[in-house]
């Protein structure tokens, strides 16, 4: 079995208002950074998975990404898997 | 007629839904703990509180949703028995997937606790029988995450059976912008699962069923639940 560190950014789906990244893109603008826009704010995790290989490690934490992690009703993910090497 | 009232860890709602069931509406009760892994014969209706399961962490409700009551309260309402959701409790039913949909940031990002008008849309449920067609009622508000969003195809369903019970109102019972505290699509602020037995509402019906407050709106829920098991 390996081990892997998985770095996971879970942000809103496209189309769901961003109220935070509304808020924090005003507050720039009035800051005079005017040309930031599009603002979206969102979650990071990370986590170590054992596992035999690099696919069933990334399958592992889509599942638990799936399952618990995100709420893929209105959030989406995207994992980044490196393998820890001693 | 029993309630059970789920005690998770940071639960606050859950002495006022005892209290409400109990000694406002005069039924019986009883607190169920949220390691528990059976649900009581006797119990009739099970109320999931408000508060703050497991601090909100990860998502309000996200964590509860796998307590190892939640198993036995999913079958529970898959055997057509009568759940209501209160707040965070609405928020635990949408992760668990008993109710469709979800509650996301207030859509002024604030925490608001005030009273709001609802008006009862659908008085043919087991949990609104005691309330008139289209009655205006009060009923407080405290959430900082009510803000109903489903896919529009789910909002159709929900539209066109009738299962939108509870909308967001002003006092003379109009929908206007101003009445939406937290941008609920289309007002919504309380919705039932297809086969309507399960409630999911933001507002806080227990913290309005005693006269002593100066308004006992919310009582009437407790006694339809009741009156259908009679």
């Amino acid at each position: 079995m390996k081990s892997y560190k998985a770095k996971i950014n879970i942000t809103l789906r496209e189309g769901i208002l961003d109220v935070q990244g509304k808020t924090v893109e005003h507050a720039l603008h009035s800051l005079e950074y005017k040309d930031l826009s599009h603002i979206r704010i969102g979650k990071y995790v990370e986590l170590t998975v054992i596992a035999p290989d690099e696919q069933s490690a990334v399958e592992k934490v889509s599942s638990a990404c799936n399952q618990l992690i995100a709420n893929p009703i209105i959030e989406d993910f995207k994992i980044n898997i490196e393998e820890v090497t001693k | 007629m029993k309630f059970g009232v789920v005690v998770f860890p940071g639960s606050n709602c859950d002495h006022d839904a005892y209290y409400a069931s109990s000694v406002n509406a005069g039924y019986d009760v009883e607190y169920l703990w949220h390691k528990d892994s059976s649900i009581p014969s006797d119990i009739d209706c099970i109320i999931l509180p408000g508060g703050f399961s497991y601090g909100d962490y990860l998502r309000c409700g996200a964590i509860a949703r796998f307590s190892p009551i939640m198993n036995e309260v999913i079958r529970f309402a898959n055997n057509g028995k009568y759940v209501i959701g209160i707040c965070n409790g609405f928020q635990i039913l949408t992760e668990s997937g008993l109710l469709p949909g979800t509650l996301l940031k207030n859509n002024n990002l604030k925490f608001i606790c005030k009273d709001v008008y609802l008006k009862v849309e659908n008085t043919n449920t087991h949990f609104t029988k005691e309330y008139k067609s289209n009655e205006v009622i009060r009923i407080p508000i405290a959430h900082g995450e009510g803000n109903y969003f489903a896919e529009e195809s789910v909002i159709s369903e929900l539209e066109d059976k009738n299962r939108v019970i509870f909308r967001y109102t002003g006092a003379d019972g109009n929908f206007d912008v101003a009445a939406n505290p937290n941008g609920s699509v289309n007002d919504i602020a309380g919705i039932i699962s297809a086969g309507g037995n399960v409630l999911g509402m933001m507002p806080h019906p227990e913290r309005y069923s005693d006269n002593i407050l100066g308004c006992s709106d919310g009582i009437r829920i407790f006694i339809s639940i009741a009156n259908n098991l009679n």
